[in-house]
């Protein structure tokens, strides 16, 4: 490429030591591209006043879609030309992030003849991102991809992509198949994703157990956290060969958040009406230890990053749901409360917020739920609370009801 | 060539072509796995088939052409399937054992680098910094860089007490799950946002700037058309910035990183948690923020000599006490620790049952 040679000391110095180098990758995309070229120059710059350029997103995409392409501008166009339109495209990956090298090679042909040749992969919310095009090779890029069976993920106000962990593909762990909901979802809200009508993003992260691999519970308005409800089976025989290279009491029996496993030498037992399935002994005795009985998940949801009134962690909502294709029950569930966020709340509040202004009960009501203890840590602690004049004819009825009986219900 | 015929809302393709046949095979049906060691290990299904993977560090940022390599080498090894990894490793999968070995003597000629398996630190979950950024308030990409050179043992070989899972925000919008990492770099503005009064009137909407306020800090300027902010109130979050272009943040001499720890996403033995800030400021010192990479490896060390087996790092800190924390690390505590924003109930101490270092 013909480009303009930049002098980069400062980000050469990132090609040195052993991790591989994010600044070799945009150099070999610099010898096809003079996007790339600009952006290293760019970058250059950015290390050299210790400061970014990029201007905010402007409203850049496709015909009848609303996202999937987030508009990047340079403040210094300019002096870097190559830069002056970066646009970010989002393609829906696979579910569990699977490929094959034919693939993907043609995702980098169809990359390269129109794009900087940079890529993510993946980015944070799990779309393959292409860093870096312009906004008339837009409609062409999304012709190329679609044509051949690859379509846009989600940004701005809208379903973002879904992902999961790798699941039943690769794991013996997975309480229900997070590759198949996730495609099935993500087939199911089609429009959602694509056309921004929302309040502000929505996130659903499938992971098949507690290990939570994708990071549902820290970063999915909707956290689906495979669980189970039968024993934990045990195969002693192969607790005697773990008795070999670990301290079983220590590791295992010492730590178990409930203390529901005994162990004495020779025998493992559970105490399986006390255990929270928290993942800890069967991840450390895999071979030894698998859950038994019916598989499903645990609904959780809000979670978040700080912006705007700090982070979430998850919440539970459902405690626990079958998961079985075609997922009517979720999908439903879903549809109810995308209706009362669309109701309750303001532009750019997430759900997780929305639930903390509105109330969990005015939540839960709307979408159907009872509530129960396994949502709480604890109980509320402050006096401060509603009662309807429902509330009332129920407590009164209870009350009714004891004077017939004699006997008091709690 | 003529461009192809769009079509619209057809979905991702169905993940099941891109399955290798030993894993349509055991689908669901696995019984266990072991570690081998920190770049391989091996799945074993009720069938008794075996799968190999082998796991490679990657920058996240890739050329097209690194894609085609590991495709090749996919191609070759592996009867052309591959995966990724949520925190942007390469898999490469191998049902036939005689493939192993070539495979991974061929990755390491092409200067790829296997590792990031169980107990030891795996590839940082970052944002696009300077790099791709309008928000950024760091570079993401070079500072992961510079720590993983310098962390680059615990990837491929030495091994800690459990996981520790780093992460990079170039802001505190935190994309991706970095408040609740075991250390995390958070880059932080540290400055109130100038305001550009003339454009600010043609190009935000009033109403929205007030409301994208966290804190309340935000009010209307009748006279200039604009907005006024309280700098008593302003926690440099950037939301205004974000929703209004005319506000302005960035700051070279002034925009930095803090660095929080202690928080994890999976539910092993405790609930998840949040990562509770330690450092509050470091300067951005490009290309290689050497202070920050020193703070990590000495907090990765501490850890590492005190805590006990199976114990991620918040797990340890909360049996030992955040005070204990805070002198075994020789870290000085800054109001900067204690919470003024929406966690102060949860967080303050209301017993005297505290240890005194």
């Amino acid at each position: 490429m013909a480009g303009k040679k930049y002098n980069t000391p400062l980000i050469d110095d990132l090609e040195k030591g052993p991790w591989p180098s994010f600044v070799t990758e945009m150099k070999k995309a610099a010898k096809k591209s003079e996007m790339s070229n600009d952006a290293l120059g760019h970058l250059e710059k950015c290390y050299a006043t210790k400061k970014g350029y990029w201007k905010h997103g402007g409203i850049v995409g496709v015909l009848g879609y609303g996202g999937g392409v987030i508009g990047r501008y340079s403040e210094l166009g300019d002096e870097f030309p190559g830069v002056a339109h970066f646009h970010t495209v989002r393609i829906n990956q696979p579910s569990a992030f699977f490929y094959t090298g034919k693939a993907l090679k043609e995702i980098c042909d169809i990359w390269d003849k129109y794009g900087s040749g940079l890529t993510n992969v993946h980015g944070s919310t799990g779309d393959l991102v292409l860093l870096g095009t312009k906004t008339e090779h837009l409609e062409n890029i999304f012709a190329e991809y679609s044509s051949r069976g690859w379509d846009l993920g989600g940004s701005g106000s809208a379903l973002r992509t879904p992902s999961c962990c790798v699941g039943p593909a690769r794991c013996e762990w997975s309480n229900y198949d997070t590759l198949d909901l996730t495609y099935n979802l993500t087939q199911e809200f089609q429009d959602e994703l694509h056309r921004p009508s929302f309040s502000y993003k929505f996130k659903i992260k499938s992971s098949g157990c507690a290990c939570d691999c994708v990071a549902a519970l820290a970063r999915a308005d909707l956290s689906i956290i495979g669980t189970w409800k039968g024993d934990i089976k045990i195969d002693q025989a192969e607790v005697k060969n773990y008795a070999k290279t670990m301290d079983i009491k220590a590791e295992i029996v010492d730590m178990c958040p409930t203390q529901c496993i005994s162990y004495d030498g020779k025998e493992m037992k559970i105490n399986n009406k006390e255990c929270s399935r928290c993942m800890h002994c069967i991840t450390k005795m895999t071979k030894a230890l698998r859950p038994s009985g019916e598989r499903g998940a645990t609904l959780c949801m809000g979670s978040k990053a700080p912006i705007v009134v700090g982070s979430l962690l998850s919440w539970v909502i459902v405690p626990f749901i079958k998961l079985e294709a075609p997922y009517t029950e979720l999908k439903d569930l879903l549809r109810k409360i995308w209706d009362w966020w669309d109701e309750n709340g303001k532009p750019r509040e997430r759900i997780g917020e929305v639930i903390e202004i509105k109330g969990m009960r005015s939540f839960l009501e709307a979408i159907g739920v009872a509530p129960q203890p396994q949502q709480v840590k604890e109980p509320r602690k402050d006096p401060f609370m509603f009662y309807t004049d429902e509330d009332m004819a129920g407590f009164k009825a209870k009350e009714a009801e004891e004077k017939k009986t004699g006997k008091y219900k709690f | 060539m003529a461009i192809p015929q769009r079509k619209t809302d057809v979905g991702p393709p169905h993940y099941k072509q891109f399955l290798p046949p030993v894993i349509q095979k055991n689908y669901g049906k696995w019984k266990y796995h072991e570690v081998i060691n920190p770049g391989t290990m091996v799945h074993v299904g009720e069938s008794g088939d075996k799968l190999w993977t082998v796991r490679v560090a990657s920058p996240r940022i890739l050329a097209t052409d690194t894609i085609r390599e590991q495709c090749d080498i996919a191609e070759k090894y592996c009867d052309g399937y591959l995966r990724y990894t949520t925190r942007n490793n390469v898999e490469f999968l191998v049902s036939d054992e005689k493939k192993l070995e070539p495979l991974k003597k061929e990755l390491t000629a092409k200067g790829f680098k296997m590792g990031g398996i169980g107990y030891g630190i795996t590839n940082v979950v970052h944002t696009q910094g300077w790099v791709h950024c309008h928000g950024a308030c760091t570079d993401a990409s070079g500072l992961v860089k510079a720590m993983m050179d310098e962390l680059y043992e615990y990837f491929d070989s030495k091994r800690l007490p459990n996981k520790v899972r780093l992460a990079v925000a170039c802001c505190v919008n935190m994309c991706g799950a970095v408040h609740c990492s075991d250390i995390a770099v958070v880059a932080v503005h540290t400055k109130v946002p100038q305001i550009n009064h003339e454009t600010f009137k043609n190009m935000c909407e009033l109403p929205t700037v007030i409301g994208s306020c966290p804190t309340r800090a935000i009010s209307p300027d009748p006279a200039k058309k604009s907005i006024k902010i309280n700098a008593e109130k302003c926690m440099y979050c950037g939301n205004c910035f974000t929703v209004c272009p005319p506000i302005s943040i960035k700051d070279p001499e002034r925009d930095g990183v803090a660095i929080v720890v202690g928080g994890k996403i999976n539910s092993l033995r405790t609930n998840p948690k949040f990562s509770k800030l330690v450092i509050p400021y470091i300067s951005n010192v490009p290309p290689r923020w050497p202070k920050v990479v020193a703070a990590i490896k000495h907090i990765v060390e501490v850890y590492a000599k005190n805590a006990k087996k199976h114990e991620r790092i918040g797990e340890w800190i909360e049996r030992i006490g955040w005070e204990r924390f805070f002198s075994l690390a020789n870290i000085d505590f800054t109001f900067q620790s204690i919470d003024d924003f929406t966690f102060m109930r949860d967080t303050m101490r209301t017993a005297s049952t505290f240890k005194w270092s």
